[in-house]
């Protein structure tokens, strides 16, 4: 198909962000990102699998600040994306779709991600005996 | 009246060609990955700093093996299903968009196979 010079009718950009179109794009955001988040589950198990010095180093790595950083990013991508992922699954069903109702989800798949995210992280402490 | 061929409703594909089959795969994956995802940021937890002895000791555990095997599997297929959505959205050159989705799904059966094998010969291997 030929489309020329045709004027482009006027994209996304032009439009205020709300929840709606921020927690959309956030579930396509967050699988990306979850999918870098897959390669290093690969590297880890295949860490283990070459041997106990590879395992220290990408556990080394996992504990600095800045793998700490990307765990951290990666969780709450993980509990959005779930949270997100049940709240397609109820629309999927057809319910939920009223606007209050796509609000109230809205928010509460937010606020649950982000107070489950920080659940795990107290619990992954908790494991280390608060050693750092 | 509907210009619809017989042919054209029997098959029930629609102008994508595609049918449900990529969709329904989708929701399913998505039902596995709800308890598998979940139990897998649990044993991150439990896991935090560990070392590999330790990481032997807990894939050998009851299950582990099991539920880990079925977390990539059903991981990678809903990562290359997802992906793919978003190559088809944004890639608008026939070539290059083919090429990504080729590469996807290649990518997604080496990383899934790929992380099978680190967990058998991290369980059963020295």
């Amino acid at each position: 198909m030929s489309t020329g010079n045709r004027p482009l009718s006027p994209h996304l950009q032009v439009y205020k962000p709300q929840l709606t179109s921020v927690l959309s794009i956030l579930h396509r955001m967050t699988g990306v990102g979850l999918a870098v988040g897959a390669l290093m589950l690969v590297y880890w198990l295949n860490a283990a699998a070459y041997g106990p010095e590879a395992f220290e180093r990408t556990q080394a790595f996992l504990a600095h600040w800045f793998g700490k950083l990307l765990l951290f990013g990666w969780t709450w991508a993980l509990f959005y994306h779930l949270c997100n992922g049940i709240r397609h699954m109820f629309w999927d069903a057809g319910k939920g779709l009223e606007l209050p109702q796509v609000y109230l989800t809205g928010w509460l798949v937010y606020i649950a991600s982000v107070v489950l995210t920080l659940l795990a992280w107290t619990a992954g402490y908790g494991m280390l005996g608060g050693s750092y | 009246m509907s210009l619809r061929t017989d042919l054209g409703r029997v098959r029930g594909l629609g102008s994508a060609k595609d049918g449900t089959a990529h969709w329904w795969s989708q929701r399913v994956t998505a039902v596995a990955l709800i308890p598998l995802s979940l139990w897998f940021i649990y044993s991150a937890v439990t896991l935090v700093g560990i070392d590999r002895a330790g990481f032997k000791v807990w894939l050998n555990a009851p299950g582990s093996i099991l539920l880990m095997s079925l977390f990539v599997i059903a991981l990678f297929y809903h990562m290359q299903l997802g992906l793919q959505v978003v190559v088809e959205d944004y890639v608008h050159n026939e070539r290059n968009k083919i090429f990504l989705l080729v590469l996807n799904k290649l990518v997604a059966v080496f990383f899934a196979v790929s992380s099978i094998i680190a967990i058998i010969k991290v369980a059963f291997g020295g």
